[in-house]
This record gives structure tokens, C-alpha cells and sequence, in this order.
């Protein structure tokens, strides 16, 4: 669905693409918010919002400004994007909560992000504690320093057509644990590797490079960790190159109610590479706040 | 620096798989079932709706299968991959995926035999029109396009012409026209040629072929590409809009670059049933791990080939894309830098009233070493004659068109030692010159 809502780097409104699953948002249903890494867009989540859509919650999974199908300009910080969640949760709130309900669940949110999602779910969580049910940080370290060589070849994204290639490369390898990189889908016939490029390759100009670039950039991590107040997730994977397990678990423990889960043999990209074991994660998490 | 993606000999190995963790088998297994027990009804109800990924019936997934799937994508690049029946279960489940009633198909006209009977006679009966145009000639292309038009259709090496399409002007064609280019990559293989590389957008498989190289099982694959726009002008809402078969799911939406390939298994695999048998994934799989191998010895075979029929007096004329006098040398040698594939079309000199059929029918009886049969891409050496065979159906105009001619003979080069290969075709040749009385 389209939602019209101010573009998070002025008042102008924007058009801006939330999947919700298949299923219409209520007002008497929790609202799950789902934020996607760098490059990305809504579909590196489907393999957990239908489920959920389906099994008793509002489902949001959006495409940040510049990304996927939502009209831009792009948010180039992650405070930023941040400070834009609240915005989405008062639209959100607005066009689906007034049906009646005496007290809409639609006014909170569970967020689940990743990696640059969970950066935003994390300084979120941390600025506006009332608004968040929960969230759910998946492949996250309070830092998420970004190799030079992936920086300065994905900030050339739509000059150089080699330099372009080679940040989707980089990003796709370094995003699948070694198991993904021979592939082994949980949804039968399909390439994780290929699918994972298609996606960072498809996607708007300059959304990966302005992506990492605010990922690279944001120091707040620590600091936003000890102000969480709400339930928290740290989902790792194992083989995760880009946000280590042991950054992950260092970041988890600044945060007062946090439980961290590790996922074996997977990488970056858990909500694909594992997506049945993400489920289920995310489940009992959701479901004990 | 190196981003250390498994490079395709790699892939060829191991695409989709690793050792079985409980049993500790290194090849692949044969899941030879039927159906896969659910965790629970909630489990099984997800799966269903396509809430979870996982196999549900082998009508539709199978885990031999899927190894096949990822690992035939990994080789093509693309986003994905389901494995059919056979080559022409593909191209049919790929265009029903697509497209419907009073939808149009433009394709060049230097097909295998069975894909021209499927557009020519078969889909109209489904209200699908297909017009035919020149591979040589773009721009015919561009006009064949209509506002009902939803693909553009081809092989990269024409079957068995040997026509070379020049897919980056194709798939540019197409685009502007906001449709998908399907590639049926049969004889080249991604060894020889990465289609969606090139701005495919789909391609086609008879992994019957080089993919398994053995001739002992019949299957078929559609990879997709991942970069198509399905949205574009509203043409398809097979993906882009509400299925109500599964609760009004919208797979482009929901699936983005994979969405092609859910919507084919989704659907077609679940309502035609043209599935593969876990038995013959496992056939094309052990054919897949040499592939690399294989396609270097048929293209040097090849080569040795070409060499001695432009030597042999016997020959009335030979062609192949890499000779430097096939009108597509320079398009091959760019598209197809490794070779343009081990098919080779010649015709046997004329010396009877029956001309070049006839000397060709004397020629192929005559074989020892080589099979005369109807496959290509096999290890053995293959001929056959087409007119009377693989194209019998067509009229000489649509055989005209398909760049065929009454005495061509189709040579699927194989891995033989190539002497023994030139020998059996020495004496062949002096049989059928005697039998035709023009022995010198």
C-alpha cells in the first residue's frame, strides 16, 4: 500500500511503499513495523510478514524514502530515519486507527530491523521509549564500520558502472554465511546469492552507497543502547562478517531488557538465509511483549 | 579486491548443495517421496499460503530437484530457477506464467521444431498468436510488436539454422517495448553464454542437452533474470496483481526479483504437474559437474571438425558460427567468445537424381560411430536429417524461414576422440559416394 507522509528531511510529503503481508491493517491488532538494511527493500522480509499478517498482527514492512518503490529524497543519517518512524506510526495510526476501536493498537509499534534498520529501531527505541512495544535488531553492532573499499565503490553507485558491480558483489559476499554462498534456499529453486544482487542491483541509485555511508557514520550506538527501555531482540548469525556475533552480544548487554539469540551456520542476511529459525525467534520474542 | 563469490566450476560442483549433516553423504540424494511431513497444522497451514518456504509436494517442489534448481540459477546468475519435465514443458510453463487469451508472442524463427508446432498450432488454440521474424533482422523485431505482445522469444544459436541472435539489441528491443526477452539457452549452455548477462530477462532450458550431457534423462528449467519490471504499463497481472488462488497475493509485491519463478511454481507447476523426477534432477546434476569440461572438449571436437568437412571434396557446404564465412562470425565471436557451440549443419554433395536429401540419407545410413537419432548435446556424436525429422512438420515455407534446407544434416559433435569421429565420416562418405555412383 502507499502511504503519503513527510519525506523525513522536510514536510514535503511523499509517497512511501509499505507491504503489509497480505492483509489489511486493524486497529485492533498489534503493529509490527519492518525496516530493511541498506540497498534493500520490503522483500528480504516476506518470509516473516505474511506469517505474521496472517496470525494475528498489523503488518508494516516498508520501503525507506529512496528505496524499493517509495519516492525519495533518501535520508542520509540514521537519527534521521529515526526520527522519521514516528511520523510513519501517527500516518499509520491516522488512516487505519479510527474504526471505531475505543484504543488502537496502532499507536505503538514492535519494530524489527536490519542491520541499518536495526540501527534506526535502536536510536528509535532510544529517543521515543512510549512509542515502542518492542524491537527485534537483527545482524546489529553498536557500530557498523564499513570496509573503505565497499564504501567508496558503492558511493560511485550510477557513475561507474564496474565500481557499481562490485559493491553488490561485495555486499552479497560478505552478507551470506558460507552455507548461503552454496546456496541451500529454504524456499525450494531459489538463489540467494543471485536473489540478494537482483535486489541491491535494482534498486534506486545511491540507496546502497548513502545506506552504508550513514551506517559507517552512526556512533551513537552505545549511548542509544543504554536508554532502551523496552523489550529487545539481538538477533546474530553466526558467520556474520559484517555485524560479528561478538559485537552484537557486546551491544545487547548495554541494553537493560535485552536477550540475544544466535543463529548457527548463518550470516548477515538471517531473515533469508534462516528464515524459518528468524521466525520462530521473532515469534516468542513478539509474542512475550 | 576480490568479493570471493564461488566462481562457476565451483558452482557446477556445488551449487544448492552440501554434505547431508545426519548422514554425512557427500553426493547429492535422491528424496524419492511423494509429500513431506508438516511440524504441525500451523507449520503446514504457512506453508500452504505461502507464509514459509518449504516442500509440500513434489507435483510442485522437491528437494533433488531444488539442488538442480539453485544450482542451474547460481550458473545462469540469475534470482532463481524451477526444473520441468522436459525443454518444452518449460517454454510452455513460462508462457502460461506470463500471459493469457489474446496476448502475443514475437519470436524469431530459427526454432527447434517442437517450440515453432507450440506457437504455430498449439497456442493459438489458447488464443496466443505468435509472429515469426528473422533472428538476423532487429528491426523486425520492433515492428512484430504489438499492444497485446507480453514476450520476445528466441535461442541464442537458432536450431538448426544457426542463426546467432544478437541478444543485447534483442533485450534492448524488448525493453523499450516494456516486455521480457526469454533466451531458450539450450545449445550454448551458460558455459558458452550468459544470457540474462547479456539483458535476457528469462531463459529457458532442455537440460536433456549439454546441461546433462549423457542423453539418459529429459528435463527442462526456466531461470529468471530478477531486473524485469513487471509493472510497467500493467501488462502482467499474472504478477503484478491480486491472485485470489492464494488469498489475493500480489507476487511482485511480494517477491520482488524472485517473483516470476513463485508465480511459475505457484501455479503452473501446481496446475499442469509437469514435474521433474527427483531421479532425473539426480541425472542432470552428475551431467552438471562436468559441464565446463565437457562444453571445452565438444567446442574443440567441433573445431577439428569444421576443419576436415571445408577440407572434404565430398561436402557441398558446411556452417558453423565460428567459420569466418557465417554471416553471424563477428556477433559469435563477441557473444560467444569461448564458441558458438558444437552444432554443426552441412550438406553432402549432390550425385543422383534424389540430390542433396538423398546423398544425405546415403551419408547418415552409412555412419558407424555416430548415432542417428532425434537429440543433440549428448556426449556421443549425434546426426539426423531435419526436413525429414525434428522439422517434418513444417511447410517449406516456415521450413524457409527456420533456415532450413532438404539436404541439411545436424551434427551434434561429441567427446569421442576426434579422429576416430573424422574417420567414421571418411568412410561414410566413400560409402555414400559409391552408393550414389560419384566415387572418383
Amino acid at each position: 500500500m502507499k502511504l503519503n507522509i513527510a519525506s523525513g528531511i522536510s514536510n514535503k510529503k511523499i509517497q512511501i511503499f509499505a507491504a503489509t503481508g497480505g492483509k489489511e491493517l486493524s486497529s485492533k491488532l498489534p503493529l509490527i513495523i519492518f525496516l530493511h538494511g541498506a540497498g534493500m527493500d520490503h522483500t528480504v522480509w516476506n518470509l516473516q510478514t505474511r506469517y505474521f499478517a496472517y496470525h494475528g498482527y498489523s503488518v508494516l514492512s516498508i520501503d525507506f524514502p529512496g528505496h524499493g518503490r517509495s519516492e525519495g529524497p533518501l535520508m542520509e543519517n540514521i537519527e534521521q530515519m529515526a526520527d522519521w518512524i514516528p511520523e510513519l506510526i501517527n500516518v499509520t495510526a491516522k488512516i487505519f486507527g479510527n474504526t471505531g476501536a475505543s484504543k488502537s493498537k496502532l499507536k505503538m509499534a514492535s519494530l524489527v530491523g536490519h542491520s541499518m534498520g536495526a540501527l534506526v529501531a535502536l536510536e528509535c527505541a532510544a529517543r521515543y521509549p512510549k512509542l515502542l512495544t518492542s524491537i527485534s535488531l537483527l545482524g546489529v553492532s553498536a557500530t557498523m564500520p564499513v570496509h573503505p573499499v565497499l564504501l567508496e565503490a558503492a558511493s560511485n553507485s550510477g557513475r561507474s558502472e564496474n565500481n557499481e558491480s562490485l559493491a553488490y558483489d561485495l555486499v552479497t559476499s560478505w552478507g551470506h554465511g558460507r552455507t548461503g554462498h552454496f546456496g541451500i534456499s529454504p524456499v525450494p529453486g531459489m538463489s540467494l546469492i543471485g536473489g540478494g544482487r537482483a535486489l541491491l542491483s535494482s534498486s534506486p541509485k545511491a540507496a546502497l552507497g548513502i545506506g552504508l555511508k550513514a551506517c559507517n557514520a552512526y556512533q551513537n550506538g552505545m549511548q542509544a543502547a543504554k536508554k532502551v527501555t523496552c523489550p529487545t531482540l539481538c538477533l546474530m548469525g553466526s558467520e556474520d562478517k559484517m555485524t560479528p556475533p561478538k559485537q552484537g552480544e557486546k551491544l545487547s548487554a548495554k541494553i537493560a531488557n535485552a536477550k540475544t539469540h544466535l543463529l548457527q551456520d548463518c550470516g548477515h542476511m538471517m531473515m533469508l538465509e534462516k528464515s524459518y529459525q528468524t521466525l520462530q525467534a521473532l515469534k516468542v520474542h513478539l509474542s512475550s511483549t | 579486491m576480490d568479493p570471493k563469490l564461488f566462481k562457476f566450476n565451483t558452482l557446477s560442483l556445488h551449487g544448492g548443495h552440501r554434505p547431508d549433516l545426519e548422514t554425512g553423504a557427500r553426493a547429492v540424494p535422491i528424496y524419492q517421496t511423494t509429500s513431506y511431513v508438516f511440524k504441525d497444522s500451523d507449520h503446514a497451514a504457512a506453508l500452504y499460503n505461502l507464509e514459509q518456504g518449504g516442500h509440500i509436494y513434489s507435483r510442485i517442489s522437491n528437494p533433488t530437484v531444488s539442488v538442480l534448481e539453485e544450482r542451474i540459477a547460481a550458473l545462469e546468475g540469475g534470482t532463481g530457477a524451477v526444473a520441468t519435465a522436459s525443454g518444452q514443458s518449460a517454454l510452455f510453463a513460462a508462457i502460461m506464467t506470463l500471459m493469457g487469451q489474446g496476448n502475443h508472442i514475437v519470436s524469431s524463427s530459427s526454432l527447434y521444431g517442437g517450440s515453432i508446432n507450440l506457437f504455430q498450432h498449439t497456442l493459438p488454440r489458447f488464443g496466443i498468436e505468435t509472429t515469426f521474424v528473422n533472428p538476423r533482422k532487429p528491426g523486425e523485431f520492433r515492428k512484430a510488436i504489438r499492444k497485446e505482445t507480453r514476450l520476445v522469444f528466441g535461442e541464442i544459436i537458432g536450431n538448426p539454422g544457426l542463426e546467432i541472435l544478437d541478444v543485447p539489441e534483442i533485450a534492448k528491443i524488448a525493453h523499450e517495448a516494456g516486455l521480457p526477452l526469454l533466451i531458450d539457452a539450450t545449445f550454448n549452455t551458460p558455459y558458452l553464454c550468459r544470457a540474462l548477462e547479456l539483458g535476457a530477462d528469462l531463459v529457458s532450458h532442455s537440460v536433456t542437452k549439454w546441461m546433462g550431457g549423457h542423453g539418459v534423462a529429459i528435463g527442462g528449467a526456466v531461470v529468471e533474470g530478477g531486473q524485469f519490471d513487471w509493472e510497467v504499463d500493467g501488462k502482467f497481472p499474472t504478477l503484478t496483481e491480486p491472485y485470489a488462488a492464494f488469498e489475493g497475493i500480489n507476487f511482485f509485491e511480494e517477491f520482488g526479483p524472485q517473483a516470476f519463478s513463485m508465480r511459475m511454481r505457484s501455479e503452473a507447476m501446481r496446475d499442469f504437474g509437469p514435474a521433474m523426477s527427483p531421479q532425473n534432477a539426480f541425472y542432470i546434476l552428475q551431467g552438471l559437474e562436468t559441464l565446463s569440461l565437457r562444453m571445452d572438449r565438444h567446442i574443440s571436437n567441433t573445431g577439428k571438425l569444421l576443419e576436415f568437412l571445408k577440407s572434404s571434396e565430398e561436402i557441398a557446404w558446411v556452417k558453423h558460427p565460428n567459420l569466418t564465412d557465417h554471416p553471424d562470425h563477428e556477433l559469435a565471436s563477441r557473444i560467444l567468445p569461448k564458441g558458438a557451440g558444437s552444432i554443426i549443419v552441412f550438406g553432402v554433395k549432390a550425385g543422383s537424381p534424389g540430390g542433396g536429401r538423398e546423398a544425405g540419407a546415403a551419408f547418415i545410413n552409412s555412419l558407424q560411430l555416430a548415432s542417428h537419432l532425434a537429440n543433440v548435446g549428448d556426449a556421443k556424436t549425434l546426426v539426423i536429417h531435419p526436413a525429414s525429422t525434428t522439422h517434418a512438420q513444417m511447410d517449406s515455407k516456415t521450413m524457409k524461414k527456420a533456415g532450413l534446407t532438404e539436404d541439411m544434416i545436424r551434427l551434434s559433435v561429441g567427446l569421442e576422440d576426434v579422429n576416430d569421429i573424422i574417420d567414421d565420416f571418411k568412410q561414410a562418405l566413400r560409402k555414400s559416394a559409391k552408393t550414389r555412383g560419384t566415387t572418383k
